[in-house]
């Protein structure tokens, strides 16, 4: 036998890791103490943590929730005797009312609450798809409907009218899909329920109301404010600029050449200008273009702004997940004889959509953060409203605890939204690779 | 050639041809571009016939299946599927795909699915059967191809051979007349193409009409009843296959079964 030749008798066991490869020691030596250079700056580090902490800790806990005024809150830190000063809460336990809601009437302010609840149950079977049963989709699209009429009020006509106008549409695709084809009857279904809202719901509604008088009392646009006014501009764009950022995706990769340039074009426009211009262009040159007299809600004209702004980036991160998608799905989907509009929904969608998914919710969190700018155009969003406040001689001249106030909302609901992307990765995740 | 040992009890008798055309193409002509990469293909193919396609790399075999399923469009003579013109009726191209099973080199399962989901998936949607029947025929298939306990799984579970064999019933659930086969043992594992040919051969068995692009010979010997050779996008040379392996006519088809055979 060659002294190459060698042959295993026995298999060696499984032995336990070395102690300096697991536990707390472990642990340490690999994450912060791995080299000199890896040591002094876990030691820096430290240092700098504590410093700010020990700073900011004392100014955060101060117990001023009750005073009236900037002035009465500084006797109180004074009496304390702090070193580093103490924050200042009374404000927004005088203010965070109006923080919260604007100027919405006090009694009404259940409307926009139960919106916001309900917000989360029409949601659910979107969101959790598993656990929540499929039929409560009937709710959520009931809920496109209600929440408006609980946010502005007025009759129950208005809405009721508005689902009449879109059965209106399916119906004039029924009649006419026979009659002069799928394409005109698909922009038939489009225009008529479009020109049934702009010209008939009013005066239908006010005439209808007139015969039996149903209704919550209506709530203006100019009271909404705050918090809520944010969330809901942001919410109800968020939600149209996903569905129009889809269409506007798909439209990018159109074979039809009109619908693919139209789609580039205002795609590539929306994107070329800064949302402030588009908001300005909603609050005063649109005025213009409408015909006189027309009033056109500015909130809702905001939302339309916000909307169009979204669903440009959507588009565009959308269309990075289809082009991310390997051909042989396309292809097997067809050689499968699903059509268009089957192979998109069920096989190129929900995976173009998971990988989107990270791009989608900053784009998401973006525009909402971006909902601070109505404050430019004179609506009143908690930014707005700081003006008015720190006007207000009593709080002449506080800044960080009204801030912190608003940033801390902000924080709370963007990490939401962050955490929840991050679940629905892991959750799409199981199984395959 | 590949030295693959088959299990080939075929009976003879259970594969006979019919007289009935399957499909048909004639002065067909194909360009990408410029670049002209199917030349005045003329082909009858009869149902029940076993045609294995093979040719060097890049001379249009994938692209000539492709067309027959109008994954790919052809610019002049026709292609007759069933009786279906394939042209721009998009009504003629929606039913042939319905008639025709295509697997890949790649399998191209849905990642997102599961198993039992990408069989029932074009049944439910394209044929409209019941979820029920559905699911109890997508069973039947993957019993078939010997994974039913894998249904509940997802792709990316799976062996190479076994998401094979998974798109292979997903074919099969749309209860195809003829089944196109791209290259569909050249992205496995030598130990896992057994497994993919065997299935394969049943189908043979019970009569589907195939054309199957491989360079698996022992295959082609052991189930076609006629081999095609091509190069340069064009047919070449094609014959039963002992003929076309003991005796073959063109250079062309000398050199290339040279070339696999030396390996
Ligand atoms: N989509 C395409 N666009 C341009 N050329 C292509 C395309 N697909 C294939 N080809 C070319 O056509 C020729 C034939 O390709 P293919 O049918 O895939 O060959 P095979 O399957 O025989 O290897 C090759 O030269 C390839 O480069
Ligand atoms: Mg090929």
């Amino acid at each position: 036998m060659s002294d190459l030749s060698y042959v295993r008798k026995d298999m060696l066991p499984e032995k336990a890791p070395p102690v300096s490869e697991v536990g707390a020691i472990g642990w340490l030596r690999a994450n912060l103490f791995s080299g000199w250079f890896n040591s002094i700056l876990t030691v820096a580090s430290v240092y700098l943590i504590y410093t700010l902490v020990s700073s900011i800790l004392p100014w955060l806990w101060s117990p001023t929730w009750s005073a009236g005024s900037l002035s009465e809150c500084r006797e109180i830190v004074a009496e304390l005797g702090k070193e580093h000063g103490g924050a200042c809460y009374g404000v927004i336990t005088e203010r965070w009312q109006q923080l919260l809601f604007g100027f919405y009437p006090q009694e009404l302010r259940w409307r926009p609450i139960l919106t916001f609840v309900l917000l989360f149950v029409a949601l659910a079977p979107v969101l959790f798809t598993d656990g929540v049963p499929r039929k409560m989709l009937w709710f959520t699209g009931l809920y496109l409907f209600l929440a408006p009429w609980l946010m502005w009020g007025g009759a129950i006509w208005t809405p009721l009218l508005v689902i009449a106008g879109l059965a209106l549409g399916a119906l004039a695709f029924r009649v006419l899909s026979g009659v002069i084809g799928a394409l005109g009857a698909t922009i038939a279904a489009i225009v008529a329920p479009i020109l049934f809202w702009l010209f008939l719901v009013g005066p239908l509604s006010s005439a209808l109301a007139s015969i039996i008088p149903l209704g919550i009392e209506v709530v203006e646009s100019r009271l909404f404010g705050g918090f809520m006014l944010s969330v809901w501009i942001g919410v109800v764009a968020i939600a149209i600029s996903l569905v129009l950022g889809v269409v506007l995706a798909l439209g990018r990769q159109s074979d039809l050449m009109i619908v693919k340039y139209l789609s580039v074009g205002f795609i590539e426009f929306i994107r070329g200008v800064p949302l402030i211009t588009l908001l300005f262009v909603a609050s005063t040159l649109l005025n213009i273009f409408l015909p006189p007299g027309t009033n056109f809600d500015i909130i809702l004209r905001v939302m339309i702004m916000a909307t169009l702004f979204a669903s440009a980036y959507i588009a565009e991160v959308v269309r990075g997940g289809l082009a991310a998608l390997p051909r042989g799905q396309y292809e097997a989907a067809d050689a499968l004889g699903l059509d268009y509009w089957k192979s998109q929904r069920l096989i190129i969608l929900p995976q173009a959509l998971k990988i989107s998914i990270p791009g989608i919710v900053s784009t998401f969190i973006g525009l909402f953060k971006d909902t601070t700018l109505v404050s430019i155009i004179g609506l009143l969003d908690p930014i707005g409203l700081t003006g008015s406040i720190r006007a207000d001689a009593n709080w002449n001249g506080i800044v960080w605890e009204l801030y912190g106030f608003i940033a801390l909302l902000f924080f709370l609901s963007c990490f939401t939204m962050s955490r929840y992307s991050m679940w629905l990765e892991r959750k799409l995740r199981k199984g395959h690779s | 050639m590949s030295t693959l040992e088959l299990e080939t009890h075929i009976d003879p008798a259970k594969m006979q041809v019919s007289d009935e055309v399957a499909i048909e193409i004639s002065g067909m002509n194909k360009w990408y571009g410029a670049f002209h990469v199917l030349r005045d293909i003329n082909l009858t193919v009869n149902r029940g016939e076993r045609i294995v396609i093979c040719g060097p790399s890049g001379s249009g075999k994938s692209t000539l299946i492709r067309c027959i399923n109008r994954l790919e469009e052809h610019q002049e003579g026709s292609i007759i599927v069933d009786g279906n013109e394939l042209n721009s009726d998009l009504k003629n191209v929606d039913k042939v795909r319905s008639e025709v099973g295509m697997v890949f080199q790649h399998f191209n399962l849905f990642p997102h699915l599961t198993i039992l989901e990408n069989c029932t998936l074009a049944p439910i949607w394209v044929r409209k059967v019941p979820r029920r029947e559905a699911v109890d025929r997508a069973m039947h298939f993957l019993e078939k191809v010997k994974i039913p306990d894998q249904a509940m799984k997802y792709p990316g579970q799976l062996s190479g051979g076994q998401q094979q064999r998974v798109a292979i019933a997903r074919s099969l659930c749309m209860m195809p007349r003829i089944m196109l086969f791209d290259e569909p043992t050249s992205a496995l594992d030598p130990e896992m193409i057994k497994e993919v040919l065997d299935t394969m051969i049943e189908l043979a068995e019970e009569g589907m009409t195939m054309l199957c692009v491989t360079h698996e010979m022992g295959f082609a010997q052991a189930v076609a009843n006629r081999v095609i050779f091509m190069a340069d996008g064009q047919i070449v040379e094609q014959n039963e296959p002992k003929e076309f392996f003991n005796n073959p006519q063109s250079e062309r088809t000398q050199q290339f079964l040279s070339q696999i055979i030396g390996h």
